[in-house]
């Protein structure tokens, strides 16, 4: 299949997301500027971690008015898959393509780790190759990852089954002490209603070679290739 | 030649003004000689800099001579912004450390911050792309009322920068001592890598040429950093230096990096420097003193923050994230349109000439014109006097009770020199560039070479409690437990970099142990046969008259002919035995133990360089051979927590086993440091070629460990403890300290 890469000034994360999805698992990725309206005929569209314009204002608040991002609304709405990884997922929120807002860590510090996620749902186009209640291990770094919600919004999307990932301890079971950030009922992952945009704050693309950390991260590509083919 | 023009309300120039700009009457007087009159205000401002010591290493200069610089590696040693070295499949390694220290310490985050900003622009400005940042941090105790606050400030500034810009911190050492209550140290390293042939020079050629500047607008921030503020002692008013210090836009710099990297690919730079240190003054006149040419700026066409910037302030401004370019002729345009599309300033301000002077013109008039030679080779060199202190009372021996093998264990583990330092790492991100296979946290850091089987293992030392006994052998012994590390992971060391922090060098004491420093790194970076290809002076690191103790960080990088045969620190395999091999026996001076327990003995014994390299290069044979499941330096602690450590796998747990033999001096064996050793487990067919390799090499093997699943240390009948407990001491004691949950 086809994927893109969007590259905001700032994305840190977009040459990594390339040369996972093309060394690693020889895709074929185009890298999509954030001033063209273009999305290459892509089949799936990565927003990429980061620093989008410095994040000096609020994380994603400046990105979501690059041109591209209207195209990437419209994408959407038109069914297309579009995930966003960290920084990407704070843009989509700002976007309001996904539900919530990301908001700075509990311990007010950036955190760079390696964490325990449990599959939620994995009948979607983004955890299908996941076994439901499987654990990740993958890496998270950041310094606002503390997902919100309004209360009858997070009731909502538990029951629509729409958060994918949770952080949980080696056991398997969430606790405060697995909850890296503080994150509101420990959601790492949430999908639209409709299930075609993901954004999620670990990062699969630094989980794709074994001697890199791991390859759990795979699983989500896999997910998505399987979805497209 | 034009003769400058004072500007209306600048102050009369003499020996007071120079005087106030840390000029020497010497100085000043060869200032006009050299002139042939009575520099202008904006002149003397830019003498001041530019001779400071900062930047023209005059007391330094003479002495880094005798540092081995050459090697067969070796593609660019010192002189330019970063050293070079060949790194195979056609790849060059860029790298420098260097010191933000005054800094750091009167504004913790910006100080920081920019410190690391700073040195990845040596790196990019050689055409490489930034791919690694470590640090070397010191600071006071933590009984000090501001270590807390500058211990948070210097972490978050670092990770605020490096994060933002996208390179990792994948290594790094931290210290607590009170010698640095009032003078810490910030040392940041970067390395970049560039495919051979593609690195990029400061050299300026081609006269007609024209100068470009890029990058952000230049305003009133930092103006006589490198005069005023790293090139004085500290005292109590220092705080007043704040606005000396530059603030930092990370974005800017991420966007100036790809914009750099992007304009080197087109072949239209022909030279290229950061504005770091003195700015658009330094960048202007190095880049035509190392081409033997002279060059004219006009200041109307500098991109201002705000109206009303002086000549003098916008030359000696030290604005961050700003780059000054030598074009080849008829490419600007080329150029400019790359930096536009990274939304980055790019003004063509001058052009290279052929008469070897440095000419400045701001509405109009020339407000500078100083031969180039004046502010670069002609800079001030002194061979100032060196003595050695008078030799204080031998420190009197403890009379405390000596803890318990046990007690001193747990006691070592929770000091904060030796507790993990995850409080401060998990705050950097290690990963960014997908090249990080072993990260912060270990003996180094291993990062893979992508497209290719290669792998660079990076470290980063200091030794200052030996270098204050001895500033020879400390040096020596620096460089060892570098080497040493790197070798740990299997990687040959290939090439050094160091930072020199010391006092005054106006003290002879000061020069005497600076000189000895630089004569224990040459001689210890040639038995490694690791070249130092780059490097930076940090003097008058000391405050209302006390200087650091002698503190030379040094940076090795090594090479791995293939990555995926890097060493970790951790046993992994129950069953394996445990060796421990070492070059000497260790001693209880300088040590760790000793700051906790009391000093005992203040003598060094003499480093033998030979085994120290038979060391290093059994450890990189056995680890390309496969024959070792893991590989730990002993350092900071001593063997006892070297053992421990290697327990602490982050996969799982294990455990370990040590008999000890009859006669053992427990306190000095299993504490003592000094030497470089290494706690080693294998496999049991392994163990006989081990032990023989290393014992033929002259090396002193200690068998008798094993890895063991039950999570319990074991060693000899004085230790046997619960290592989870262990680790739990050894994983909250930083935190603690700090006060975080």
């Amino acid at each position: 299949m086809k994927w893109g890469v969007v590259t905001f000034p700032g994305s840190l994360d977009d040459r990594d997301t390339l040369h996972a999805l093309r060394e690693v698992m020889g895709q074929e990725a185009v890298s999509l500027w954030h001033k063209d309206q273009s999305l290459g005929g892509a089949q799936c569209v990565v927003l990429p971690g980061g620093f989008s314009y410095g994040d000096y204002l609020r994380c994603g608040a400046i990105a979501r008015f690059s041109p591209i991002m209207r195209s990437i609304a419209r994408f959407a709405g038109d069914g297309g898959l579009v995930m966003g990884i960290c920084n990407g997922f704070q843009i989509l929120c700002e976007a309001h393509l996904l539900p919530g807002a990301l908001t700075r860590n509990r311990s007010l510090s950036f955190i760079c780790e390696r964490v325990t996620l449990r599959v939620e749902n994995s009948h979607t186009p983004f955890t299908r190759a996941a076994r439901q209640g499987e654990l990740l291990r993958l890496p998270i770094k950041h310094g606002e990852g503390l997902y919100v919600a309004p209360e009858e919004e997070l009731r909502q999307m538990e029951e629509r089954g729409q958060v994918l990932l949770r952080y949980v301890g080696a056991d398997g079971v969430p606790s405060d002490a697995a909850n890296p950030n503080g994150s509101t009922r420990a959601i790492a992952g949430v999908a639209n209603q409709r299930f075609n945009v993901f954004g999620l704050m670990p990062h699969p693309e630094h989980a794709a070679e074994p001697m890199l950390g791991g390859e759990d991260g795979l699983r989500i590509f896999q997910s998505i290739i399987e979805s497209a083919g | 030649m034009s003769r400058p023009v004072a500007l209306p309300g600048e102050p009369p120039v003499d020996h007071d003004l120079a005087a106030a700009h840390g000029l020497t009457r010497d100085e000043f007087d060869r200032i006009r000689a050299l002139l042939g009159r009575t520099p202008t205000y904006t002149e003397l401002g830019v003498f001041s800099v530019m001779w400071s010591e900062h930047c023209s290493y005059k007391s330094s200069r003479r002495h880094l001579r005798m540092m081995p610089a050459r090697g067969e590696r070796v593609v660019q040693g010192p002189g330019e912004n970063a050293g070079a070295i060949d790194v195979g499949d056609g790849w060059l390694a860029v790298f420098k450390i260097e010191s933000h220290n005054h800094p750091s310490f009167v504004e913790p985050y910006q100080g920081a911050a920019t410190g690391v900003g700073g040195i990845l622009r040596d790196i990019f400005t050689m055409g490489a792309r930034p791919v690694a940042s470590m640090d070397s941090l010191k600071f006071g105790s933590f009984d000090h009322p501001r270590t807390r606050y500058l211990l948070s400030g210097v972490v978050a500034g670092i990770g605020g920068y490096g994060n933002c810009v996208g390179v990792p911190t994948v290594a790094g050492e931290t210290m607590f001592d009170p010698a640095y209550n009032a003078n810490i140290l910030v040392n940041a390293f970067c390395l970049g890598l560039v495919r051979r042939g593609e690195l990029l020079s400061a050299r300026a050629s081609g006269v007609g040429n024209p100068v470009l500047y890029v990058g952000s607008a230049t305003g009133r921030d930092g103006i006589h950093g490198a005069s005023l503020l790293a090139s004085a002692e500290f005292h109590a008013t220092s705080e007043s230096k704040r606005p000396t210090v530059q603030v930092g836009d990370p974005f800017t710099e991420k966007l100036l990096i790809e914009a750099c990297l992007e304009a080197a690919k087109t072949g239209a730079i022909v030279a290229i420097q950061d504005m770091g240190a003195a700015g658009l003054t330094s960048s202007s006149s190095e880049m035509a003193g190392r081409g033997g040419l002279g060059i004219e700026l006009d200041l109307d066409r500098v991109p201002l923050r705000e109206p009303g910037l002086t000549p003098y302030e916008i030359l000696l401004s030290e604005s961050q994230e700003r780059m000054l370019i030598v074009a080849a002729r008829g490419r600007v345009g080329e150029l400019e349109g790359i930096f536009t599309k990274w939304d980055l300033h790019a003004v063509e301000i001058g052009r290279i000439t052929d008469d070897r002077r440095w000419r400045v013109r701001a509405g109009g008039k020339v407000v500078a014109d100083i031969p180039v030679a004046a502010l670069t080779d002609d800079a001030p060199l002194y061979d100032r006097p060196a003595a050695p202190p008078p030799k204080p009372a031998t420190a009197p021996r403890t009379t405390a009770a000596a803890p318990s093998a046990s007690e001193a264990l747990r006691a070592l583990l929770a000091s904060p020199n030796v507790a993990s330092k995850r409080w401060i790492f998990r705050q950097y991100d290690s990963i960014v560039q997908s090249n990080t296979v072993v990260g912060p946290g270990g003996d180094a850091a291993v990062l893979r070479i992508k497209g290719t089987h290669r792998g660079l293992a990076l470290t980063v030392d200091s030794n200052p409690r030996a270098c204050a006994i001895d500033p020879y052998l400390g040096a020596v012994a620096t460089v060892c437990e570098a080497a040493i590390n790197v070798a740990a992971a299997g990687a040959r060391p290939a090439g050094i970099t160091n930072c020199l922090n010391y006092g005054n060098p106006e003290r002879p004491e000061i020069m005497w142990q600076f000189i000895r420093g630089v004569e224990g790194i040459r001689d210890a970076a040639l038995a490694f046969d690791a070249p130092v290809v780059s490097g930076n002076v940090s003097f008058y690191n000391e405050t209302e008259g006390r200087a650091i103790p002698p503190t030379p960080t040094i940076a090795v990088v090594g090479l791995l002919d293939d990555f995926h045969q890097r060493v970790t620190q951790f046993f992994s395999h129950p069953g394996d035995l445990v060796l421990i091999v070492r070059t000497g026996r260790p001693q209880l001076a300088a040590s760790e133990y000793a700051s906790l327990f009391g000093p005992d003995g203040d003598a060094l014994g003499p480093i033998d360089l030979a085994r120290e390299r038979a060391l290093a290069e059994g450890l990189v044979d056995a680890a390309q051979a496969g024959l070792i499941s893991s590989c730990h330096d002993v350092s900071d602690g001593g063997l006892a927590v070297a053992l421990a450590e290697a327990c602490f796998n982050p996969e799982g747990p294990l455990g370990a086993e040590l008999a000890l033999a009859p006669g053992f001096d427990t306190a000095r064996e299993l504490f003592g440091e000094g030497r470089s050793t290494v706690v080693l487990s294998a496999p049991l067919e392994s163990v006989v070629r081990l032990t023989e390799r290393f014992r033929t090499a002259g090396l002193e093997v200690i068998a008798g460990g094993r890895v063991t699943r039950p999570t319990r240390l074991r060693i000899g009948s004085v230790i046997d403890e619960d290592l989870l407990e262990l680790r739990e001491i050894y994983e909250r004691a930083l935190p603690g300290r700090i006060g975080d949950r």
